[in-house]
């Protein structure tokens, strides 16, 4: 399965219009584990996603991507300015070949997220949302229950990197800020393929 | 010259206490510093670290860093530009402070680096 451009169009308007009317939400949750910020922040980088689209229609896929990343990249602030915009930088890098399957798209993206934030699975970070999306999208069983499930498993996790894991267990119980915006990016995800 | 420093904090404020600092020690070294946001907030800006090096007349650059995305921005950076740029996950203001009292009287790199061993913290 490949997402065509008009799709992908559609997954990254979907992902920027989830992000602004969660902004509370994902204060909220980064209030009890991290310094507040991550609605804010993720806020600033939809607009400017939004913006930057709006200024010049991306024409490819890779297009799409890099601007999406750029605009992450220097408008976010936080840490997850760095992280989205280097899954979203090596997609964009990635996409140039044809042939490449969603599910390697996204492996790519979490790819570049493990290497960015020098982590991987387990440690209650965005990764922990993305790499079973890209697992269930390889074995062809992507849906909502892979996300619930991945949030769920977030949850209970103790934290080993970022700013959370100085709460060490007190981090238990909560879901990570950056895990429920990657859950936002891949339900945009799930409401494109669905239709 | 040989070296330049570079600063990235996540606070202009801490940014430009540290150059004041190591400016004092190192009055003929290039020192370049990204603190902040673009809009005058705590956080890592990718475009004031590009900005930073370009303006840094070092042949090669120190780079000191304090939080996690200011390191992240800076390794985003490093692979997209062609300057040498060395790294350092030491203590910020002792690191470069380090760094620029040794490059200001042409030491080399080994010995920078020989120093700075003991600052790593992270």
């Amino acid at each position: 399965m490949k997402l065509e451009l008009v799709d992908a169009k559609k997954w990254i308007t979907l992902f920027v219009e989830k992000l602004e009317s969660n902004q509370t939400i994902l204060n909220e949750l980064d209030t009890a584990i991290g310094d507040g910020d991550h609605g804010t922040n993720m806020k600033r980088g939809a607009e400017a996603v939004t913006a930057a689209l709006e200024k010049k229609e991306p024409e490819t896929l890779a297009d799409l991507y890099k601007t999406t990343a750029f605009a992450m990249i220097q408008k976010v602030g936080g840490a997850s300015g760095p992280l989205y915009g280097t899954a979203f930088l090596d997609m964009s890098k990635a996409v140039k070949n044809d042939d490449l399957e969603l599910s390697d798209l996204i492996q790519i993206g979490t790819d570049g997220l493990k290497r960015r934030g020098e982590s991987d699975t387990g440690m209650k970070t965005m990764i922990d949302v993305w790499q079973p999306v890209s697992d269930a999208l390889k074995a062809d069983k992507f849906d909502q229950s892979v996300i619930d499930a991945a949030l769920e498993n977030v949850k209970g996790l103790v934290a080993t990197k970022g700013r959370a894991s100085y709460l060490e267990e007190k981090s238990k119980g909560h879901i990570d800020p950056g895990a429920q915006s990657s859950a936002y990016l891949f339900e945009s995800l799930i409401e494109v393929l669905g239709e | 010259m040989k070296y330049g420093i570079l600063i990235v904090s996540h606070s202009a404020n801490i940014a430009k206490g540290v150059k004041d600092l190591i400016a004092q020690a190192a009055p003929n070294l290039s020192i370049t510093i990204a603190g902040g946001t673009e809009d005058g907030g705590i956080g890592s800006s990718l475009e004031k670290i590009q900005q930073a090096v370009d303006d840094n007349k070092g042949d090669e650059i120190l780079a000191f860093y304090d939080l996690g995305s200011s390191k992240m921005n800076l390794e985003m950076l490093l692979e997209m530009i062609d300057r040498t740029i060395h790294k350092y996950d030491v203590a910020l203001v002792e690191g470069a402070y380090t760094a620029a009292t040794l490059a200001e009287v042409d030491s080399p790199l080994t010995t920078i680096e020989d120093n700075l061993k003991s600052l790593k913290i992270k």
